[in-house]
């Protein structure tokens, strides 16, 4: 059985590995572009009085890099890694529905791109280039997003394009839980599957609960702005308060969203490089399914400073400061993997102890920020900037490149450079920290966010100037890491099936795995089939050649055509053309319908 | 999880008999909520008495024409674990909005 | 379709079950928002002037008994009855399709007696809320009637009885939140 080649291969594959591998490249792209904006903000803000760029522009930068990191960036960098990972994990040939799953990938895709199309159309709108990309943050506070005060189309992009999204997820939501719920291979019970697919799992039920919260009040916007609605226009007796609750309903099981796949990763990384078994895997899994839970109940903290009224206040305090527990029992978890591990100092590890102790640090200034009182002296400062970025960027972004480290020889078959990975490690590590962690005392003093400029009378040149110098070393460590990643397609070490001696199923096929994952799917006996503890010993792997000829599924260019409608239907309300809609909705129902009819057998 | 069984389990779809039993009870229980808002005496326990009625007819429904009665327990976690946070977002909506959180609340002035 | 599942369930019907339970959070938040700005109407009309309720009773009636069509025909299909299968399938539809109509003379009505969707917040949230259930209405229609013309074709049997039982569970859901939208939107005025 040979693999298709070719760009329709790709363009029609449902294959998750190579959707996997799409996403990864994808979102690798809206990072840099998200990585660019930040740095364009952080020359801007080097010095007071900064005239790098002009507030109309910082406030499209600094939106556009809030919404790109999250939707674009680490969002799908974790949705690569559970595409690929998961089925393998599982001991599948498969995601439940693979054509589902290709349709996922192409929204996502048509989502990113209208949203970062708004960069280049201003010409379209009768505004110059950089003129209409989303300017309301990534938070799109509610009234300021109104048509009254916000006239152009940049509210649309981010409107349209965040209801894109969504359906990317959602999809990929049902997709997976269904996939981690009944595709295991026999005796793949769940609580002996890896923590990774276990926080995917959680993660997966955050998505399908929390988009359509967000789904509803992007729709009250877009009514609001497109068809004359009063949702959050306070003169009809309406509350932008509205808004706030439903973004931070949504909003707050996002950031779990984000952050659990990191923690996944980096529990299935520790073991590996400790030689050892989790510590508390069952701990470990309940409190990420209690982490889950509890972020349902805690979105108020997010408005400590709108008044809530005390008795509000103070619930919501208490169960921010409750939701840290969880939290805290896998950090001491994870350290107590390492504990009397038999370490190996790779870079994948160096990346997921890094996840650890920047997590802690933003972790503990999310709980400054439980107590309303200190909240509302933090409010819309730099201190808050500051745990935001040690949250996901010490946590997910350390978290996923721990994942890619890991896992990268098994996704392409060629080891990274560990030299050039621990370079990469140590200067992001130095570099977020000299950029992320003076915002803490800028904030304190003072200094609001989302404001283009500052003062010299307000003290905090030297700091922001030392922050910013920390981007630039982060930019270089990602030049450092892309050098590693285009290395590793020419010099890269061939990866064996297990370079690292993994106890988890992926390790026990090729790398990278033939299209059908297991020659023979395996029957699991334990919760670390590959190793060999003083209860069992290790599993056989499959064999290399399938002792009978497996017939695996053909692409199909129908959810591809279907994704297509989605963007197609957005350009109606963007152009205010009729006739655009019908065009889009017929693409997506005919794909549709194409879809369902046509011969496709998992 | 409780369900780790093996193989096609097999789950007895209702008889027709109890789907027409199931469609006469939900009728009678529209007539009733109907009858309820046309009666002025009921006006003074109109809510509760509506909410349980409605709440009557979502249960019959679900249990038997989506037949979760006698499914997999995981359907039936998979809609009850999404629908106990719907209503909860919905009672704190509710609570945060009408200003019962608040001191002003709690005095009666909303 | 799929041969083994490790739960020994279907993977559409799973996926389908998640999908209802990702709506109940949609709808969950429709109606909040419906109910948070309950009676904060600057300027009418308000529901009482406007809400019909003997008419919408009917509507109401319309869509439980298609509920019960639903049933018998994925009943009949069950039993490998396609002459009813298709007729249950057809009626469903039908009363559907009755239950969009309704829902279109009752919008023209609201907009001749001057509540529009821009009127004020009672026609804001109920435009949407009450929209939103009927688009799921109209996807439910098409795809019943996609069944039929594939029973018609003789392509839907006893071995689709699945397919018939997932769009039933569709059906169900968009009835159950017409249970709690009539008494939320309706009755409880």
């Amino acid at each position: 059985m040979s693999e298709a080649r070719g760009l329709t291969s790709w363009l029609t594959t449902t294959d998750h590995k190579r959707i996997g591998l799409l996403y990864f490249w994808t979102a690798l792209a809206f990072f840099l572009i998200g990585g660019i904006e930040a740095l364009f903000i952080r020359v801007q803000l080097a010095q007071p009085n900064g005239q790098v760029v002009s507030a109309e522009t910082y406030n499209q930068l600094f939106t556009m890099h809030g919404t790109t990191m999250i939707f674009l960036a680490l969002m799908p960098l974790g949705a690569s890694f559970f595409n690929y990972m998961v089925p393998l994990q599982i001991g599948a040939r498969d995601v439940a529905f693979p054509r589902l799953n290709a349709f996922s990938y192409w929204v996502f895709l048509f989502g990113g791109l209208l949203l970062n199309a708004s960069w280049f159309v201003g010409p379209l709108f009768h505004a110059g280039m950089l003129n209409v990309a989303p300017d309301g943050g990534w938070f799109g506070y509610a009234n300021l997003t109104e048509r009254q005060y916000s006239p152009g189309p940049n509210i649309d992009f981010w409107v349209l394009g965040l209801q894109i999204l969504g359906i990317s997820s959602l999809a990929a939501g049902f997709n997976f839980i269904v996939t981690i719920l009944n595709m295991r291979a026999p005796g793949m019970k769940m609580m002996r599957l890896p923590a990774f697919t276990w926080m995917t799992l959680v993660t997966q039920f955050l998505i399908i609960t929390a988009f359509p919260v967000i789904t509803v009040g992007l729709a009250f916007l877009m009514f609001d702005r497109f068809f004359g609605t009063h949702f959050y226009v306070r003169e009809a007796g309406a509350t932008p308060i509205l808004w706030q609750h439903l973004f931070w309903l949504f909003g707050h099981p996002e950031v779990y969203i984000l952050i659990l796949p990191a923690m996944g990763v980096v529990s299935d990384v520790l073991p590996t490089f400790s030689r050892k078994p989790l510590f508390g895997y069952p701990v470990v899994v309940y409190s990420g399914i209690l982490i889950g839970l509890m972020s349902w109940g805690v979105w108020s903290h997010h408005m400590f400073a709108v008044g809530l009224g005390p008795i509000a206040d103070s619930v919501f305090a208490a169960t921010t400061m409750l939701i840290a527990v969880p939290t805290g029992v896998k950090i001491f978890n994870w350290i107590a993997t390492l504990w009397g591990g038999d370490i190996r100092g790779t870079t994948a590890l160096h990346f997921a102890v890094g996840f650890i102790a920047m997590f802690i640090i933003g972790g503990l200034s999310g709980v400054t920020h439980a107590s309303p009182p200190a909240d509302l002296q933090q409010t819309d400062t730099y201190y808050v900037v500051a745990h935001i970025h040690y949250v996901f960027f010490g946590g997910t972004i350390f978290g996923l490149f721990a994942g890619v480290y890991y896992w990268w020889p098994k996704m392409t078959g060629r080891l990274l450079d560990e030299t050039l990975g621990k370079v990469h490690f140590w200067l992001q590590f130095i570099g977020m920290n000299l950029a992320f962690f003076p915002m803490h005392l800028i904030g304190l003093l003072g200094m609001p966010r989302r404001v283009y400029t500052y003062a010299p009378e307000l003290g905090v040149g030297t700091l922001n100037l030392v922050s910013t110098i920390g981007a630039f070393l982060i930019a270089l460590s990602i030049l450092i890491f892309l050098v590693n990643l285009w290395r590793s397609r020419t010099h890269g070490q061939p990866a064996p099936n297990d370079p690292w001696g993994g106890a988890t199923l992926e390790w026990s096929v090729s790398s990278p795995p033939p299209v059908y994952n297991f020659s023979v799917i395996p029957t699991v006996t334990n919760r670390l089939p590959r190793w060999s503890t003083e209860r069992h010993g290790p599993m056989r792997d499959p064999p290399a050649v399938p002792p009978e000829p497996i017939h695996v599924p053909g692409g199909s260019w129908w959810p591809m055509v279907a994704a297509l409608g989605l963007p197609v239907l957005a350009l109606a309300p963007l152009t205010q053309t009729l006739w655009v809609a019908f065009v889009g909705a017929a693409l997506l129902i005919a794909g549709v319908y194409a879809w369902a009819f046509q011969p496709f057998e998992v | 999880m409780s369900a780790e069984r093996e193989g096609t389990e097999r789950h007895a779809h209702p008889t027709v008999g109890v789907y027409l039993r199931v469609g006469a009870a939900l009728v009678i229980l529209t007539v009733l909520e109907v009858g309820v808002f046309y009666v002025p005496a009921f006006h003074v326990v109109l809510v509760p008495v509506l909410l349980v009625l409605s709440s009557a007819k979502f249960t019959l429904v679900v249990m038997f024409y989506m037949h979760l009665k006698d499914d997999n327990k995981v359907f039936t976690f998979l809609l009850g674990g999404p629908l106990v946070i719907a209503v909860g977002v919905m009672v704190a909506l509710l609570f945060l909005f009408l200003g019962a959180l608040t001191l002003r609340g709690a005095a009666g002035a909303g | 379709m799929t041969a083994h599942t490790s739960m020994g369930l279907d993977n559409r019907k799973m996926a389908f079950w998640a999908f209802i339970g990702s709506e109940c959070l949609l709808f969950g938040s429709l109606i909040s928002t419906y109910l948070v700005y309950k009676g904060k109407s600057i300027v009418g009309p308000y529901p009482p002037e406007i809400l019909n309720i003997p008419f919408t009773s009917v509507s109401t009636f319309d869509l439980l008994m298609s509920s019960l069509m639903m049933v018998l025909a994925l009943a009949a299909v069950q039993r490998g009855d396609m002459k009813w299968g298709k007729i249950w399938l057809f009626s469903t539809a039908l009363l559907g399709l009755v239950f969009l109509g309704g829902q279109v003379i009752e919008f023209t009505d609201f907009v001749h007696k001057g509540l529009t969707i821009g009127t004020n917040l009672f026609g804001c949230t109920f435009f949407v809320l009450t929209g939103t259930h009927g688009a799921h209405v109209t996807v439910g229609v098409l795809w019943l009637l996609t069944l039929w013309v594939r029973a018609l074709q003789g392509k839907l049997g006893p071995a689709n009885a699945m397919t018939v039982e997932i769009t039933g569970l569709y059906w169900h859901f968009v009835d159950v939140v017409w249970i709690v939208i009539f008494t939320v939107v309706y009755l409880i005025q």
